[in-house]
């Protein structure tokens, strides 16, 4: 099939400041290159720093990279750090819902703004939409009116995954997402997730520690090591046998 | 945190309305509302009210003490002054100079730190710099000392007092408004929405100042509050308002010398500008309180 996702070479580096007048360079991503077909999840673990929450921004449009492409169905949408206005397609939903969501404006008011940014519907045809998307992530139109103070964490990602679905994104990027959420919680959020891709064949890209959750979710498994990928194939191959010492190390806890 | 959060009440769901109840449910800053509220209407209205002019002399009634007084007569409630001037009226027109003129200067500082700030709060590097500190050398000054020079530069008045006032507190409403948006947009929320596809204008009109105009409101106050007591100082000074305008401060100055014969004639004034003063500082205080305690919840 198709990829809906490729990407290419990816490089990004970080200037720090080592010293009075001293700059150092750290590499964040060395030559990141993976696919994603339609309807499949690829899973990214790694240790912390190992550079999984910068991809993440980088596929979002929220960082640049130094070099590298990002394809979006086979249209170029990064080359080299210019970016295209296709970065709508994939969509990033953050780490804390509590603190990724403006507090001064209504559910409906954000979600009204990312459909006028995008698209060019009509405020009838924008509403509609807005009702929709809220019952396909299980909430409802009376939340509409309702603030992000009076949602609890769980509802509040909801919200968020309603703000990345309401642009039919091809790809949704977790970030962390699911994290800060209590079992019970997590387990229903997960199952919306996992219906929502049956039925629209949408690609997720899950960074994660919970080595339970990318066994349920994903297809695909990308370990990362200081920024390199140190493993990439199929979930259950590389659980079963996972090749590198620091799969081995990721996966024995 | 809380799984289950209901909110029963239809009307208080807004974090204004919140911010609101806050608010209400200090008594004392409600009481400093309420005086607020009276003397901005009373700012606006005076002459309007006032029962007589304020150059207007009785010759018949000089030096008359308050209504209450055994001596004291009933057309002048608050009595007359040296002059046969009727103290309430005089005072309710001081009301439209100390009080309206201050808030007019606290707004203007207002506007122009706003803008200001905002600009140097989303530009970076040297333009923000020099947008943060255009005015900083005015904070080497305190604002009354620098009052007096930019008056000693214009000459005495009541106009110049006010800009000397606009000039003297702007600094540090750039630099707190500056940092309450540099503040908003290091948020997560201000990236997500960038990643929504919001320019520039977007995240300041739709993300920042919903959050920060009541910060702005807080602000405010405290320049009023610094702006009627400079006011008032000038005009004591005799630099601000001249005789015989009837600034609350100038007043005072004018009939310092009949504080023992009529003292009513230079403790009114005063009373009125310490409630001036603790009125502004009693909401400023209270809308502090409340916005802490929503933040807090």
């Amino acid at each position: 099939m198709q990829p809906v996702l490729k990407v290419q070479a990816l490089n990004k580096s970080f200037k720090t400041r080592a010293g009075l007048f001293k700059r150092q360079k750290t590499q964040v991503l060395k030559s990141v290159s993976f696919a994603v077909t339609p309807g499949q999840t690829l899973a990214v673990i790694g240790e912390t720093g190992s550079g999984k929450s910068t991809l993440a921004k980088v596929l979002a449009g929220a960082e640049e990279v130094d070099s590298g492409q990002i394809l979006l169905n086979g249209n170029m949408i990064v080359d080299d750090g210019i970016k295209n206005r296709e970065c709508r397609h994939i969509r990033l939903i953050f780490q804390d819902p509590t603190r990724s969501l403006n507090p001064g404006l209504t559910i409906g008011e954000m979600l009204d703004d990312c459909l006028r940014f995008n698209t060019k519907l009509t405020e009838q045809q924008r509403e509609s939409k807005i009702e929709l998307t809220l019952s396909r992530v299980g909430l409802l139109s009376e939340h509409y009116d309702y603030y992000p103070h009076m949602f609890s964490g769980g509802q509040l990602q909801r919200v968020a995954l309603a703000r990345a679905l309401i642009l039919d994104p091809k790809v949704v990027v977790l970030d962390e997402a699911l994290s800060s959420l209590d079992p019970s919680v997590r387990a229903q959020i997960v199952n919306l997730l996992l219906k929502l891709q049956k039925e629209t064949a949408l690609s997720y890209i899950l960074i994660t520690h919970h080595l339970s959750l990318v066994k349920h979710m994903s297809d695909k498994l990308l370990v990362l090591d200081k920024g390199e990928v140190v493993e990439y194939g199929a979930s259950a191959a590389i659980f079963g046998n996972p090749k590198s010492k620091v799969t081995q190390k990721l996966l024995s806890v | 945190m809380a799984k289950f959060s209901l909110y029963s009440e239809e009307s208080n769901r807004s974090p204004l309305s919140r911010l609101w109840r806050n608010f209400k449910a200090n008594h004392l800053a409600l009481v400093g509302l309420w005086m607020f509220i009276g003397l901005t209407l009373l700012a606006m209205t005076a002459p309007l009210l006032a029962p007589y002019g304020i150059d207007q002399q009785h010759s018949d009634a000089l030096l008359l003490p308050p209504s209450w007084h055994d001596e004291g007569d009933v057309h002048f409630i608050l009595g007359t002054d040296d002059l046969g001037r009727d103290v309430l009226s005089r005072l309710m027109n001081g009301a439209t100079y100390t009080f309206g003129l201050s808030i007019i200067a606290a707004l203007m500082t207002t506007v122009i730190g706003v803008v200001l700030g905002t600009l140097a709060g989303i530009n970076r590097g040297f333009k923000s710099s020099i947008l943060n500190h255009l005015l900083d050398i005015t904070l080497a000054i305190p604002s009354l000392l620098l009052a007096i020079i930019i008056i000693a530069i214009l000459g005495p008045g009541l106009l110049n007092t006010v800009w000397a006032i606009i000039l003297a507190l702007l600094p540090q409403h750039i630099h707190s408004v500056r940092n309450l948006v540099v503040e908003e947009l290091n948020k997560d929320y201000v990236g997500a929405y960038r990643l929504d596809g919001a320019n520039r204008a977007h995240i300041l009109f739709r993300g920042i100042f919903p959050n920060i105009y009541e910060h702005i409101v807080v602000i405010f106050t405290l320049a009023l509050s610094t702006a009627i007591l400079d006011i008032a100082a000038l005009g004591f000074l005799k630099l601000g308002a001249q005789p015989p305008t009837t600034e609350w401060g100038a007043m005072l100055a004018e009939n310092l010398g009949l504080i023992y014969i009529a003292p009513w004639t230079v403790g009114l004034p005063g009373a009125l500008l310490f409630l001036s003063v603790l009125a502004t500082n009693l909401v400023g205080d209270g809308l502090r309180n409340a916005l802490q305690a929503r933040k807090a919840t």
